[in-house]
């Protein structure tokens, strides 16, 4: 029996311990924010929170999720800057990789509170855009960070 | 009426089992089952049911207001990333008058009610702007009768403000909402009778502030993806497919993929009848409680296959074969004055003929979301749901194969997690279908990376060949141009070896002012399935012409822009001898060299050609390309490290789409072709061996990441009035080849093959 913290709430699951955490998201607690893109850890479209970091969900097995805190986008409570500022710069195009987009976003700005276009670059570089709207991704993360300076001042 | 009775009866089939769609009910959901009740669409505002003459054109097929004065807009089009499912419903909203914030936006299930619905060709407001705008008109015309009457006044004295009649001289005001019961009851004008706004009374059209309708469900992980859509009692299905294009399954051991816990059975799925259209490439099937489950128990399948022809298929041999075609006559597509009389007399008199040769890989789509379906198939009937871009092929083939009425297969459409023209293409969906149809229960069928990869519909592998007679002034006297690949026409014809679909993709169009000019195709076979991929043909027809442009205006001794203004040659409309579709477009969107002149000169202008310093690992390069009817000049600059490594820190797009419904959305899409095309002018290529393919997942087939993606994208967008042309796809063709040539001044080596990780630079 695996025990964890999902948005809040006290879970228990006794499924398959290989099971990785985007599937038991996805299928069984029915949480379809977080989304399938690779199965590698390549493309981090599955990004969710494990104790506040980001990770790949898809390639965390559910063994591997017990006693942690795992935060997923329907635990984040709308709207955080990170999402108000992909709202202002209108952001997305298709839209399926930017919960991911955004989980990681919201993990990086808690380490870096002002950071450069090369830290931002370093930070995402492992999340996929195919519609490629990175250079707006860059600029949200930018409006963000200036967003929470606001709100902490 | 119709829209209102078939969604009563869809509510009826589908909601009740609870299917999940609060993405684009923006949370209406009563119990975790929305209910489509009188709070959306309680009124038709178009009383057209029973009147013996209805007109062809039905308002109430597209729009409905409700007593509260919520406007449903019906989008016929699937949203996969480029904007459309906002894009014309804004167009009815412009010419209604209506709030937008108080517009609702229902997804038309797939029904030729609605024509056509494949959302490809970057044509779904060229191709319904005019009758949205008349859709909106017509319903505003109504209101303001109904309104009128109320009040015992001339409609004409009554004019709108955003969602209220207003009586000009009293100042009185009826909300749209208050006079649509009255407005359904009256007759729908005649379009002669419905005057559209002028542009400068547009509120929405052209305007900044536009934004994506499914904006706010996004970035809160609301919106609903093909991946996301559910049905109760749905089980999971992943396929294993034939690794060769056609091979059959001629025995397998499943004992293993049953042990793995949720795995309850295995299936298999029969190979299809050629031509393969877009039917289930056949396989084995692993049916679960969960995808995870299905992905461990296929791993464990024991599959002896067949067979196939197409296990000859091998990359580098498969690239001579085209080569050689191309290095010899082939197909007329195009023909202007007597290439072969210029070349011999240019021979004679010692001028300088130049060749070169280009190549492309396949590549695949890859959109973030792998192919994915739910289906239902219940008594003779099935019920989808899918991120595909043509519902109505999901009709055609899931009856296809299933041999039932094309009628008796609903398809609604989801968000699509992209689709680049993977998703006009439903085989995953007829997989679920059939697989529902043996489990009798509804199929999920989740694809993996790898599956997406392995099985895609390619985009095509091609060959050209180009040879120019330079005339004393540079110039060239003759052009001629060959291009091979296997067509997308073999898709739907075994048969098909000329690219006859593809050569209005920038082949028979060629805009230059070259007195002897003529274009080839060559015949070429599939080995496996081949596909349109965002601009298709235009990627390789674009990166031969302009690499080719870019090499003479360097033999010239000549600035390429300056070269490639001459080539363009005067302001004029090129003559074009065009057949079907493409003769009907050429006359509302005539080839006009004006046009395509002012955009390079304000691309030039923006980018500051010719003010940078070149050589030494830096340089500029630019392409020019019309495609989907709309005008793109691109300036890509590079700075190549000491490692060969390329880097982007600037790319420069001008266009001219006309009429542009939401400028910040085309912005966007063109900022995303620079990364498309980083993507397939860096690192995209897909290879056989032995008829498998060779790539898999993001590590082997790499598309750009943040860190590798052009720095900086500019976008400038021309002011026009002309009718709308495409946003979607015009941006990529042009960005490989001024790369390359950007590539070409850095270095002054001139690479004539995709993708460019192929060659050393250092």
């Amino acid at each position: 029996m695996v025990r964890f913290k999902l948005n809040g709430k006290e879970k228990a699951f006794d499924g398959d311990p290989d099971m990785p955490l985007l599937w038991y998201l996805r299928d069984i607690a029915q949480l379809t924010g977080t989304k399938f893109g690779c199965g590698m850890a390549l493309c981090g479209a599955c990004t969710v929170h494990q104790n506040g970091a980001a990770i790949r969900s898809c390639s965390t097995p559910m063994k591997e999720v017990g006693g942690s805190d795992i935060t997923t986008i329907e635990g984040i409570a709308p709207m955080h800057p990170v999402q108000t500022a992909w709202m202002e710069i209108r952001v997305p195009q298709c839209g399926y990789c930017q919960t991911g987009q955004i989980m990681q976003a919201i993990a990086f700005l808690k380490e870096n509170k002002n950071p450069s276009d090369q830290d931002i670059d370093v930070a995402m570089a492992g999340n996929l855009c195919r519609c490629g709207t990175y250079q707006r991704i860059r600029a949200a993360i930018h409006e963000a960070a200036k967003l929470q300076a606001k709100e902490t001042a | 009426m119709k829209l209102i009775e078939n969604v009563s009866h869809d509510v009826k089939r589908d909601f009740g089992q609870g299917v999940s769609r609060r993405g684009f009910l923006h949370g209406a959901l009563v119990g975790g089952v929305f209910v489509l009740s009188a709070r959306f669409i309680p009124e038709p505002l178009w009383a057209a049911e029973g009147e013996a003459a209805a007109p062809p054109f039905e308002p109430s097929l597209w729009m409905s207001i409700a007593s509260d004065g919520t406007v449903t807009i019906v989008a016929h089009r699937s949203e996969m990333g480029c904007g459309s499912r906002t894009a014309l419903p804004l167009v009815v909203a412009d010419e209604l008058d209506a709030d937008w914030s108080k517009v609702k936006i229902e997804q038309a299930i797939g029904d030729p009610k609605y024509g056509e619905q494949d959302t490809d060709g970057s044509h779904s407001v060229r191709s319904n702007f005019d009758l949205m705008r008349q859709v909106g008109a017509t319903g505003r015309v109504m209101l303001i009768s109904a309104a009128a009457a109320q009040w015992g006044v001339s409609p004409k004295d009554c004019t709108t403000e955003p969602h209220f009649v207003v009586h000009r001289a009293s100042g009185r005001k009826l909300g749209y909402g208050e006079v649509a019961a009255a407005a359904a009851k009256l007759p729908v004008p005649k379009k002669e009778d419905v005057a559209l706004k002028e542009r400068s009374q547009w509120r929405y059209i052209g305007k900044e502030s536009n934004s994506l309708f499914d904006l706010p469900e996004i970035v809160t992980g609301t919106a609903i993806f093909g991946m996301d859509a559910t049905m109760p009692g749905m089980v999971f299905a992943s396929v294993e497919h034939p690794p060769v294009l056609g091979q059959k399954v001629k025995s397998y051991d499943d004992k293993d993929a049953l042990k793995v816990p949720g795995v309850q059975k295995t299936l298999t799925i029969d190979v299809f009848k050629p031509p393969h259209l877009f039917q289930p490439l056949g396989g084995v099937a692993v049916i679960a409680d969960n995808t995870w489950a299905a992905f461990k128990g296929r791993k464990s399948l024991k599959i002896e296959w067949d067979s196939s022809p197409n296990s000859v298929y091998n990359s580098g041999p498969y690239r001579k074969i085209l080569e050689a075609t191309s290095r010899k006559p082939c197909k007329l597509v195009r023909n202007v004055g007597d290439v072969d009389a210029a070349f011999a007399q240019s021979s004679k008199a010692g001028g300088k003929i130049i060749e070169a040769e280009y190549y492309a890989p396949h590549l695949a789509h890859a959109s973030m979301e792998p192919p994915v379906a739910v289906a239902e198939y219940r008594d003779g009937k099935v019920l989808a749901w899918a991120p595909t871009q043509n519902p109505q092929a999901v009709q055609e083939t899931i009856a296809g194969v299933l041999g039932i009425k094309k009628e008796d297969v609903t398809c609604h459409v989801t968000l699509l997690g992209g689709g680049f023209g993977r998703k006009s293409k439903p085989d995953q969906v007829a997989e679920a279908a059939v697989l529902s149809k043996q489990v009798g229960k509804p199929v999920k069928v989740v694809w993996s990376r790898e599956d997406d990869i392995h099985f895609d519909f390619f985009h095509s592998v091609a060959a050209m060949y180009m040879k120019a007679a330079i005339g004393a002034d540079g110039k060239p006297t003759a052009w001629l141009m060959r291009t091979v690949y296997p067509p997308i026409g073999s898709t739907f014809d075994v048969s098909a070896v000329y690219a006859d679909d593809e050569m209005g993709l920038g082949w028979n169009n060629l805009p230059f002012d070259i007195p002897n000019h003529r274009a080839e195709n060559g015949p070429a076979d599939y080995h496996v399935r081949i596909g349109w991929l965002r601009s298709v043909a235009n990627i390789y027809h674009a990166f031969a012409i302009h690499s080719f442009a870019d090499e003479l205006a360097h033999n010239a001794h000549k600035d390429s822009v300056q070269y490639l203004l001459e080539l363009i040659g005067s302001p004029r409309i090129v003559a074009l001898d065009l057949k079907g579709d493409e003769a009907e477009d050429a006359k509302n969107y005539p080839l006009d060299t004006a046009r395509l002149r002012r955009v390079v000169e304000m691309v030039a202008e923006k980018s500051g050609w010719g003010k940078g310093s070149t050589g030494k690992g830096r340089g500029f390069g630019i392409a020019a390309h019309r495609s989907f009817l709309t005008y793109v000049a691109t300036v890509v600059e590079v700075e190549i490290d000491s490692r060969g490594q390329v880097h982007i820190p600037n790319v420069w797009t001008a266009l001219d789409a006309g009429t542009v419904v939401s400028p910040d959305n085309v912005r966007n899409q063109f900022e995303g072709a620079a990364v498309f095309g980083t993507s397939l002018a860096l690192f995209g290529e897909i290879t056989a061996t032995n008829g498998v393919i060779d790539q898999s997942n993001f590590n082997n087939y790499q598309v750009t990441r943040m860190n590798r993606a052009p720095r900086h994208v500019d976008v400038q967008i021309v002011k026009s009035d002309a009718p709308p042309a495409g946003v979607g796809e015009p941006g990529v063709p042009p960005f490989a080849p001024a790369l390359y040539n950007a590539v070409f001044a850095a270095t002054g080596k001139r690479v004539r093959e995709l993708p460019l990780s192929k060659t050393k630079l250092a």
